[in-house]
Order: structure tokens, then sequence, then C-alpha cells
């Protein structure tokens, strides 16, 4: 037994020794660019969770579709954030991966510590905010709240109860940053609009999203939006007959009247030009943030049911954002204790947002 | 404390616990006749997507609730053979049962993700729920009353009935219960076919009541915590019914406390707490001198017929 493991060993070494000198040439030529490119995706949550996951593998299927046979992609579902996922993620560069995606805050840290391994490799991480000072590692995210501040316009103009329920995963910056554009848009409305948040501390959990739900619209909210994966708060909503907002894809056929709009994500754009800038050698690590004048975050379609002077204001953000011209997080904004934070006129600069820890006024959590 | 509120919150506690509570209940019977199935969760899983593609395909969800039954007793088959025939670890084999349960529900599951389904409402006329008081007695899904009843049925044959006698006896010695001449494995066939049985119709809880759409891992673990409260309740039925609705209550008031607006613990504590509970139980009934778990002696073991 010992010699033939010794065997395979040395057979292994050898074959490790060959793929370093092939290796080190095929490197040398990166900035030339490639015939084919091998992309890997690593996501949190099943495929059909028809919410986060789902649009990032929508968005894997539309890369293929637009590079064609220029690209090869794969995925892993269902990867646990935290040690599992760094098993995951080194073995997908071990096989062979010119890029990995990995697609979920919790797999920053892994991807970090898998990039320093790695360095002909590259690697992406959604929503993160740090790389660790890696070279061969970027960071890519979209700015939904400005869908948020959409949905925060429409839930005070249709609310009657001034209140309105929020389904939160966890208290991490881009959750907080999404509960504050929501309750900041509303309060432009209605200077009393309260957002109760229940935090159900995980990502997909369709029971308990829906016991949350049930549990917001018993106390008194009549408008429920989630942070969370799965269509079960629409759901719920639509059973109590309030009203709700999709999560990361249009979710409409789970709650016709219930459901008045999503914030849909659409990081095919992104691939696309990553894996492009890799095909022609130009691939930089970068730090991007796009919203909805890049494409990356949409609304989806208002529904009917909308009254008309709702759906034109929804609309005039969603212009105005595009145009530059609005901008959610501008003072004076007030936190929960009613101390002004930022200043008449004053915007928070996006480093600040993406360290957000604190509330603003009206939100009780 | 509104009635509307207290209702509200009295039935999403009984919506919670009776999953738990149906499926509990089928695990309580397989590990009274000897077998421990930790297949549970993966039998919910296809007991969800079957009764999920059936009501969507026939727009009958009681068909849909039957046929999720069917399709999960027939996964326990499998587990049955596996276990009592090729007599295979039961520790391992629960394991598979869930991982296949998982997959084959994810493969079968795919073109039904991103609809949704007629579900099962209530039974009971539309006068008969028109107050609060009324619809905390006659508003919930007809599974609650079913779990209610199956509490009771499962009671009266381990403790009533001849055949349930059997069963404990195979369970608790099953050399002695073949040596008088019992048919050791059949009855533990039936046993987990039962299981079965009722992982797939708490399976179908979800699909079709609780959160009518289909989407992968649907049940999200809590096919673990019908095998835990297997441990609390100590194989007792009447434990299995004060456990699950125990457990709904420490969701339900959890979710409740925080819509409130009480911050007065962290998020997370209040979510470990379920868990906490069940600990703290199973280590008071551990220290307890009399009859300790009760658990059947011959749980987990394979059998072989001498002679």
């Amino acid at each position: 037994m010992f010699a033939l493991s010794r065997r395979k060993l040395l057979a292994a070494g050898a074959a490790f020794g060959l793929a370093a000198t092939s290796i080190a040439p095929a490197f040398a030529q990166d900035g030339e660019g490639k015939d084919k490119v091998k992309a890997a995706f690593v996501y949190v949550g099943p495929v059909g969770d028809f919410g986060w996951t789902y649009a990032h593998d929508q968005a894997r299927k539309c890369l293929e579709k637009n590079l064609g046979d220029k690209v090869e992609t794969s995925y892993v579902e269902n990867v646990a954030e935290g040690p599992d996922a760094e098993r995951v993620i080194r073995q997908l560069a071990q096989d062979g991966n010119d890029i990995v995606f990995t697609t979920s805050f919790g797999f920053m840290n892994p991807t970090i510590k898998v990039a320093k391994q790695f360095p002909n490799v590259k690697f992406e991480h959604a929503t993160g905010y740090t790389t660790g000072g890696n070279d061969n590692m970027g960071l890519y995210n979209s700015k939904f709240y400005q869908g948020r501040a959409v949905l925060g316009t429409i839930a005070a103009m249709m609310s009657k109860t001034g209140k309105a329920g929020y389904v939160a995963s966890f208290p991490i910056p881009e959750v907080v940053m999404g509960i504050n554009a929501f309750e900041l848009a509303a309060k432009k409305v209605n200077p009393d609009f309260k957002t109760q948040v229940v935090w159900v501390n995980s990502w997909y959990d369709p029971a308990k999203e829906a016991d949350a739900t049930k549990a917001l619209l018993s106390q008194g909210a009549d408008v429920i939006t989630q942070h969370t994966d799965s269509p079960a708060p629409l759901q719920a909503a639509e059973e109590a007959g309030a009203i709700a907002f999709g999560q990361a894809w249009n979710m409409e056929s789970f709650a016709p009247n219930a459901h008045m709009t999503a914030i849909v994500d659409q990081w095919c754009p992104y691939y696309t030009k990553r894996v492009q800038a890799l095909l022609d050698g130009t691939w930089k690590a970068d730090n991007v943030w796009l919203g909805m004048a890049e494409g990356e975050v949409e609304m989806a379609p208002f529904n009917d049911k909308m009254p008309a002077d709702v759906k034109a204001a929804a609309q005039k953000i969603v212009d105005e954002t595009k145009a530059g011209t609005y901008e959610v997080f501008t003072g004076p904004i007030k936190d929960q204790s009613g101390e002004v934070k930022i200043p008449e006129g004053e915007k928070i600069p996006d480093e600040d947002l993406l360290k957000m820890d604190w509330y603003v006024e009206g939100v009780q959590s | 404390m509104s009635l509307d509120l207290l209702v509200a919150i009295l039935m999403t506690i009984a919506g919670a616990a009776t999953p738990l509570l149906i499926a509990g209940l089928g695990e309580l019977v397989v590990e009274k006749s000897g077998v421990l199935n930790l297949g549970v969760e993966g039998m919910m899983l296809i007991g969800a997507v079957t009764g999920f593609a059936v009501a969507t395909t026939t727009g009958f969800p009681v068909l849909g609730a039957f046929a999720a039954m069917v399709a999960a007793a027939l996964a326990s088959a499998i587990f049955a053979v596996l276990v009592l025939t090729l007599m295979a670890n039961q520790v391992a084999t629960g394991l598979a049962l869930t991982i296949f349960g998982t997959g084959v529900s994810a493969l079968i599951g795919a073109p039904f993700v991103g609809i949704t389904t007629p579900t099962l409402g209530t039974i009971f006329p539309d006068w008969l729920t028109s107050t609060p008081l009324l619809r905390l007695v006659f508003g919930h899904s007809p599974l609650v009353y079913l779990g209610l009843l199956l509490t009771l049925g499962v009671w009266w044959f381990l403790n009533r009935s001849r055949a349930g006698l059997i069963l404990r006896a195979v369970g608790e010695s099953d050399t002695a219960a073949h040596a008088i001449g019992y048919p050791v494995l059949k009855v533990r066939y039936l046993a987990i076919l039962f299981g079965g049985a009722m992982a797939g119709l708490a399976g179908s809880y979800y699909s079709l009541v609780l959160t009518p759409m289909w989407a992968e891992r649907l049940t999200a673990g809590r096919g673990w915590i019908a095998i835990a409260l297997v441990v609390f309740a100590s194989w007792r039925p009447g434990r299995m019914l004060a456990g699950a609705y125990l457990f709904g209550l420490v969701i339900t008031m959890e979710l409740q406390a925080k819509a409130a607006g009480f911050n007065m613990f962290a998020p997370e504590f209040l979510a470990a707490l379920p868990y906490i509970a069940t600990i703290a139980v199973l280590a008071i009934i551990s220290a307890a001198k009399r009859g300790s778990a009760n658990a059947p002696a011959c749980l987990g073991k394979s059998f072989r017929a001498t002679a």
C-alpha cells in the first residue's frame, strides 16, 4: 500500500512540475488574452430559489448566450458561508477555471484566502468590501438601495396604517442600507411613516419568512418588503390582502394582487464585460458599484392595481436616479435617536454606505 | 393585546407546530419498532415536491396531499429494504436518504419553480370563521385537525391495541418477539412505511398550505427538528404534541416579539432559544431517574433471524 501511494505521490509531483512549467508561459501571455475562458460560479442558495441565486444563474446563462463557445461555465449551489466555501472555491480554482465568481457576502474571506494561493486565477466577489490586497481579486456590487427608494415611495403612498413590515436576513451593511433607503424615501411622502424590521437570521427559510410576515401584519403593518430570498413573504401578504414587493427577481406569479413591483438584479452585463476583458487580456482587479444608470438594477413592471399618481411618483424616482439627479441618501438625515447625522444637502459617501451600521429615524428594529 | 392579535398569534403557532407534529409522530412509531430513520428531511422534501406537482397539474390539493404520502412512503421503502433486508447501517442509510431526497426533489421540482398552486383551504363554511374566536376553532387548515387526531390515534395504537403492543415488543426485544413467533421484519417494514407517509404529509403542508410554492430545500431543516422532538417527547405521543406546540410557540413568539419592537435580547439569542429549550429538556429527562429517556432498547440495531 505504501509503495503504491508513494509512487502515486511521485507521479503527482512530476505532473505538478510539468504543469508548473507549462503554466508559466501561458501566464506570460495573459496580457494577450485567451481563446476560451472557463468561468465558475459559487452560489449560497439553490438555483431554484427564484430570488438572489436564481438571478445570478440567469446571468450565467445569459453570459453563455452572449459569448457562445468562447466561454464555458459551471456552478456550485447551496454552498454554506464559512469554511466549507473555502474548500469549494479552492476546488474550482484547482479544476482549471480562469475566473471564479463568488456571489454572497459571507464568501469574502474564503475568496481572499484562495486568491492568495492561486495568483493565476481571477476571482470576483459580490457585495464584499475588501480584497485583502490581492490584485487577482475584484469586487462588484449593485446599488440595490436605489430600488429600495422606489419601493419606499410606493409603500408610503399606498399604506393606510403608515407602517411597513421589513423581513430582513442579517444586520450587515448591505441590508441596513436597504432598510434606511426604504424608510428615507417613505418619509419624504409621509413624515410619520414607520418601518418595523424583523430579523429571521437566514437568507432562505420560507416557513420562517412566512411566519415573520404574519407577525408583522398582525402588528399593524399593511405593506411588506423583504431582504430574504424566497417568495414566501409575498404569498403571506397576498393571503392577508396587503401589498408587497418582489426580491431580486419579478415574483409577480406568486402574488398577482400583492406584488406591486420588484427590484430585479441584472448581473448579465457585468459578467459578460468581465469575461470579455479576460478574453481580450484587459482584465484588471476592480471595485465597482453600479446601479440603475448602468442597467444593473431594474424595476419589474408596475402592477396595474397601483394608482396612476403612485406609478408616476415611482417612475419619477427611477428616471431621476438614472439621470443622476436623485440620491436617497442626501441630508438632512436623522438617526434613530433623532440627532442629525448627515447635514442638509450633504450626501453619504459610497465608502460610508458600504460600512453602514446605524438606522435612520423611523426604523424600528 | 387585542383579541384579533391573540387569535392571529395562536393560529400561527398551530401552523408552525403541525408539520413537526405529523412528521414527529411518524418517526416516533418507526423508532418504537426499533428502527432509527434519519431520512425524515429527505422524505419531507419528496412529499413537498410531489404534493405540489400533483396539486398544480390536477388542480386538486387533496390529491396532492395523498400523492405526497405515497411518494414519501415509496422513498421510505427503499430505506426499509436497505436496513431490514440488506441490514445496512441505519444511521448512514438514513443520512443517505436525506441527501437523496434533497437531490431528487430538486430534480422533480425543476419545472415547478416560479408558479403557485391552489391551497388546502379551510374545511368549514365561511359563517363559522366570521369572528376571531370562531376562527380560532374552525379556521385552520384541515391538516391541523388531522395532526391532533393522529396524536390520539397513535397513542391509542401504541398503548391500547394488540398490534401496538407487538410493535413495542419488537422495538424492545426483537429476539424475544421473534422467538414467540412475531414477524419482526414485517412489523418494521410497516412502521417505516407509516413513518414515510407521515413525513410526506408533513412535507406537503409546506408546499400546499404554509408557503404554496415549490423551491429547493423548501422545508429548510424542519425534518431534523421533528427527529429531535421524538427524543424531546421521550417516545410518548402526548409529549410529542406538547413538544411540537411548544416549539411552534417559541418560534412564533420570537418573531412576534421582534415585530412588536422588543429588543431586550439580541435576535441571535431569540433564534437560538428553541434549540436551547430542546437541550434543557433533554438534560432534565436524562437526569430524571425513573425510566430515564425511555428509548426503545433495540433502537438502531439490525435484526437477523436466528433459526
